[in-house]
């Protein structure tokens, strides 16, 4: 059984290069024990095969051409020129695409090529391969598309008066409210009780969140390898195999089993290879070159090459009794989806769930709106809807607290959900959910004393760049609390496949889940091994053709997942050979979570028991300095506990904690594509800054283990709570050491130091 | 254009384009795709490699530049199928997650630690600010670099 990092760079029969990999046995490693990764080793010596180190014999590159327009009309596309270049195979439009001519993750509204316009910065026009990279860039140069500039729909707020970008409204009747407003993708409203109940105090805000890129280090990239019998095996970094052929095969005309999806590897997803990237433009190019065809973005490219997470204004108001009891919550939420649907009706009403954040609210009306503009496209990232409204909701919470004088950290406890209590959405909570537990673990953490000074200026605000001794620096503590769903929510039909091959003493395992550097395929060894009680145990690479889907690699979904459907099929396949004794069983099994329903399309409430599998929380406390002069930051020290069900490996959940605290913290402090009538200024990592190793503080994190009573082994997610509350937790504490009420993220020296005062 | 170069200890020879990098050249002339290209403008770090002992951005040198001269990438770190103490480290201690930039960590790293074998955690923060990793938070490469030293 080959390992999977010494399969990829060898795809199929076509490639002359090989590795020197020899597989190297694993430690052994039950649930509940931090193993170490298994694809650790050849990640670390540079012989992992990620989608951007494929090859195949005779290979050609593939190029895009797109848009330099947020919104134009097509006139002309003349491929003549670049045809005609040397070492030039195909150079294709949509006039090209076999099948359908649309696609997408939800609605298939978004063209495979731009047909008669272009509606964001960026869209894919025509494609080029050619022998050599760079001729295929050049060529792409010499494709002449001739536009006529469209007028612009940019801002969400006047989207719904202007000409509509989707005349067909492809959200429309598919159960969701009927908002007959040109370029609504989804309107929700949550009502819950009764919203104008009155309370003793109430405070109000107005918040905005600007759109943030998922920035995994790995660029789209991928390998499509004709089959010679006019199919295709497409290798590409993904999270979702299953769901990238349900969309390929019918926009090439082909039967789903035409079509093979196998995992490259991945680096780095958060969302962001949710959507289809190359997988439909390299198969063309394959298909129509006779010839494998591999396409890398560059980083700019891969700024407009994948969906971001959605931009957001709020308006929200609470209002509380006069001891601190919550009363009621009105929020409006404008979300902008860009140019294409993507998974924008689901982070739609995710924003909304979760408006209210993990507190008991008797009254509720949140209104949450997206819109179609001619903006970058918006679509899953980290967090999924639950940060923006995390970001506002906790900054109402600090604001409520300020204004009844009492303590932060004891008002969010004095409203803490629990179970037995009701969301604003009618469902019960009747699984885990320790609120108050994640919010006095969080609030008892020590923080560190005051450093004085003067001290090294790497650990003063502005760092490296030596700009001050300390004169204006202040400090301030934060503390925020955020929650949101696990798994796929609202009556969709999730699932996961997992096959076991099972011999004398050892087994193979099959299952289509994108490991995608979250540590799935660690998870899915040690259940296997706990379950069957064996060591040797192998996890075939993930592809398409021998087992059915997964699901995908979201809303924290996979370990509740893939550990359920592994633990049904090693169950199945030892009560098979019990009652068989073949010498070998080979079984496959399907496992369901509880089942959701859909939210009422009028009044937001769930039309069943529950519109969300499970959910989780976590609290956060943030010291942070800030030069009040210059508007600077410095975080200083982060101490987290969080809601994860049970640790199938204590050290990767950290890994996920920690990583996702820092994605929250790029968006509270720096994170942000910037553009101009549409058009992405900033599209490199010299412009979109993340965070750095000096950026970073220590991180304390606590894990709070209380079983989700439905799950396998008592699990719950745990990648996306810390990028939910950390935004906000770094807010609280920059807040808290200005004065001043950053109601932006990310918040710029300018909010910090106030030049509009 | 023909370049002549000592890559990790091998004498090779390569036919490049005048304007190709030299990460282009390692990852696609001389069959070494360990150094990545996640941003191939100087500021990720993924493709950090060794030039005559130097660390740069692969990503940055022109494949001539480095005619005639020496070049490590990470390819060239561990012996006889043993992994170098900093490898080691980044596996111990869970650092490595998509592993996109762990490659030009690794050899950032163990540039680093050649210059300072006992690095405080400032001198850590300060010699890795030119690596980007998405997925860690860093904490874990800071353990890794900490653990590696300590060995």
């Amino acid at each position: 059984m080959n390992n999977r990092w010494t399969t990829r760079r060898t795809p199929g029969a076509m490639s002359s290069q090989t590795t020197t990999a020899t597989p190297r046995r694993l430690e052994i490693g039950r649930i509940g024990e931090s193993v170490r990764r298994e694809d650790a080793v050849p990640k670390t010596e540079g012989r992992f095969s990620y989608a951007s180190d494929l090859w195949a014999a005779g290979m050609l590159w593939g190029h895009t051409v797109r848009s330099p327009h947020a919104h134009a009309r097509i006139v002309e596309i003349d491929i003549s020129q670049a045809l005609a270049m040397p070492g030039v195979h195909a150079a294709l439009t949509h006039a090209d695409v076999p099948g359908q001519k649309r696609y997408g993750l939800e609605f298939p509204d978004q063209p495979v090529l731009a047909i008669d316009r272009v509606r964001y910065f960026g869209e894919a026009v025509a494609l080029v391969a050619a022998e050599h990279p760079e001729q295929a860039r050049r060529a792409a140069e010499r494709i002449q598309v001739e536009y006529e500039p469209l007028e612009l729909v940019v801002d969400p707020e006047r989207a719904t008066e202007q000409e509509p970008l989707h005349p067909d409204r492809p959200t429309m009747g598919h159960g969701y409210r009927d908002d007959p407003r040109p370029n609504v993708v989804r309107h929700l409203v949550i009502r819950h009780g009764d919203p104008d109940t009155p309370g003793d105090v109430a405070v109000e805000g107005v918040y905005e969140v600007g759109i943030q890129d998922q920035a995994f280090l790995g660029p789209e990239s991928g390998l499509a390898v004709p089959d010679g019998e006019g199919g295709v095996d497409i290798y590409v970094a993904t999270q979702w195999l299953h769901v990238d052929r349900h969309q390929v095969a019918p926009c090439l005309g082909l039967e789903p089993e035409q079509v093979r999806l196998h995992l490259a590897g991945v680096g780095g997803a958060f969302g962001g290879r949710e959507d289809l990237s190359m997988q439909i433009h390299g198969a063309m190019l394959a298909l129509h070159t006779a010839r494998p065809v591999k396409l890398v973005y560059g980083r700019e490219e891969s700024f407009v090459g994948h969906v971001h997470r959605h931009p957001a204004r709020i308006w929200a108001e609470h209002r509380a009794t006069r001891d601190g009891r919550l009363v009621s919550v009105r929020m409006r939420i404008l979300l902008d989806g860009g140019a294409y649907a993507s998974s924008s009706t689901a982070v739609t009403s995710n924003a909304a769930s979760f408006a209210c954040g993990p507190y008991d609210v008797p009254n509720a009306l949140i209104e949450s709106t997206c819109v179609y503009t001619n903006n970058p496209p918006c679509g899953a990232m980290r967090g999924f809807g639950a940060v923006q409204t995390c970001f506002a909701a906790e900054a109402q919470m600090d604001k409520l607290a300020a204004a009844l004088a009492i303590d932060p950290v004891e008002l969010r406890l004095l409203n803490a959900l629990a179970p037995g209590d009701t969301l604003p959405t009618g469902q019960v909570v009747r699984g885990s959910l320790p609120v108050a537990e994640v919010v006095k673990r969080a609030a008892e953490l020590p923080i560190p004393e005051p450093e004085e000074l003067p001290r090294d200026p790497i650990r003063l605000p502005g760092g490296a760049g030596n700009t001050t001794h300390g004169q204006g620096v202040k400090r301030g503590v934060g503390f925020a609390v955020g929650f949101k769903n696990i798994c796929y929510s609202e009556g969709f039909d999730d699932f996961c496949a997992a096959r076991v091959v099972l011999r004398a003493s050892s087994a193979e395992i099959h299952c289509a889940a994108a490991e995608v550097g979250q540590g799935v395929n660690g998870v899915i060894l040690q259940v296997a091994r706990t379950e069957l009680g064996l060591d040797d145990v192998t996890l075939a690479p993930a592809g398409t053709a021998l087992v059915d889907s997964s699901g995908s690699s979201s809303a924290s979904r996979l370990t509740y997942m893939a550990s359920g459907a592994v633990q049904l099929a090693c169950r199945a396949a030892l009560d098979e050979r019990d009652r068989t004794g073949a010498a070998e069983v080979d079984v496959e099994r399907v496992y369901h979570h509880p089942r959701t329903w859909p939210l009422d399309p009028e009044t937001g409430q769930t039309t069943g028991e529950r519109s969300h599998v499970a959910l989780a929380v976590a609290a956060m406390r943030v010291v942070a300095e800030v030069d009040v002069e210059l508007g600077l930051t410095r975080v200083v020290w982060i101490g987290t506990a969080q809601d994860i069900g049970k640790a199938i490996n204590p050290q990767a959940v950290h890994g996920q904690i920690e990583g996702g605290t820092a994605q929250g913290l790029g968006l509270a402090l720096m994170e942000e594509i910037q553009t101009r009538d549409g058009l992405i200024t900033n599209a490199s990592f010299t412009d979109y800054l993340i965070p750095t190793t000096l950026d970073m503080p220590p991180v304390t994190a606590v894990l709070v283990e209380d079983p989700e009573p439905d799950a396998p082994y008592g699990v719950k997610g745990v990648g996306e709570p810390p990028t939910v509350v950390s935004t906000a937790a770094v807010v609280s504490a920059l807040r808290d050491a200005t004065g001043r009420p950053l109601t932006r993220v990310p918040v710029r020296p300018d909010d910090i130091v106030d030049l509009t005062a | 254009m023909r370049i002549e170069l000592v890559v990790n200890g091998v004498r090779r020879e390569a036919d490049v384009w005048p304007g190709e990098s030299l990460l282009f050249a390692l990852r696609e002339r001389l069959g070494l795709p360990g150094s990545k290209n996640a941003c191939e403008q100087g500021e990720c770090g993924s493709c950090s490699v060794l030039l005559d002992g130097s660390l740069v951005c692969a990503c940055l040198v022109l494949a001539a530049q480095a005619d005639g001269h020496s070049v490590v990438s990470v390819e060239g770190f561990g012996e006889d199928g043993a992994l170098h103490k900093v490898q080691e480290a980044f596996v111990e201690a869970g650092a490595v997650q998509c592993g996109f930039c762990t490659p030009g960590l690794v050899v950032a790293t163990a540039a680093l630690l050649e210059q300072r074998p006992d690095p405080t955690d400032d001198e850590i923060r300060e010699a890795l600010s030119g690596n980007l990793c998405r997925c860690t938070g860093y904490q874990k490469i800071f353990d890794a670099v900490r653990l590696a030293a300590a060995r």
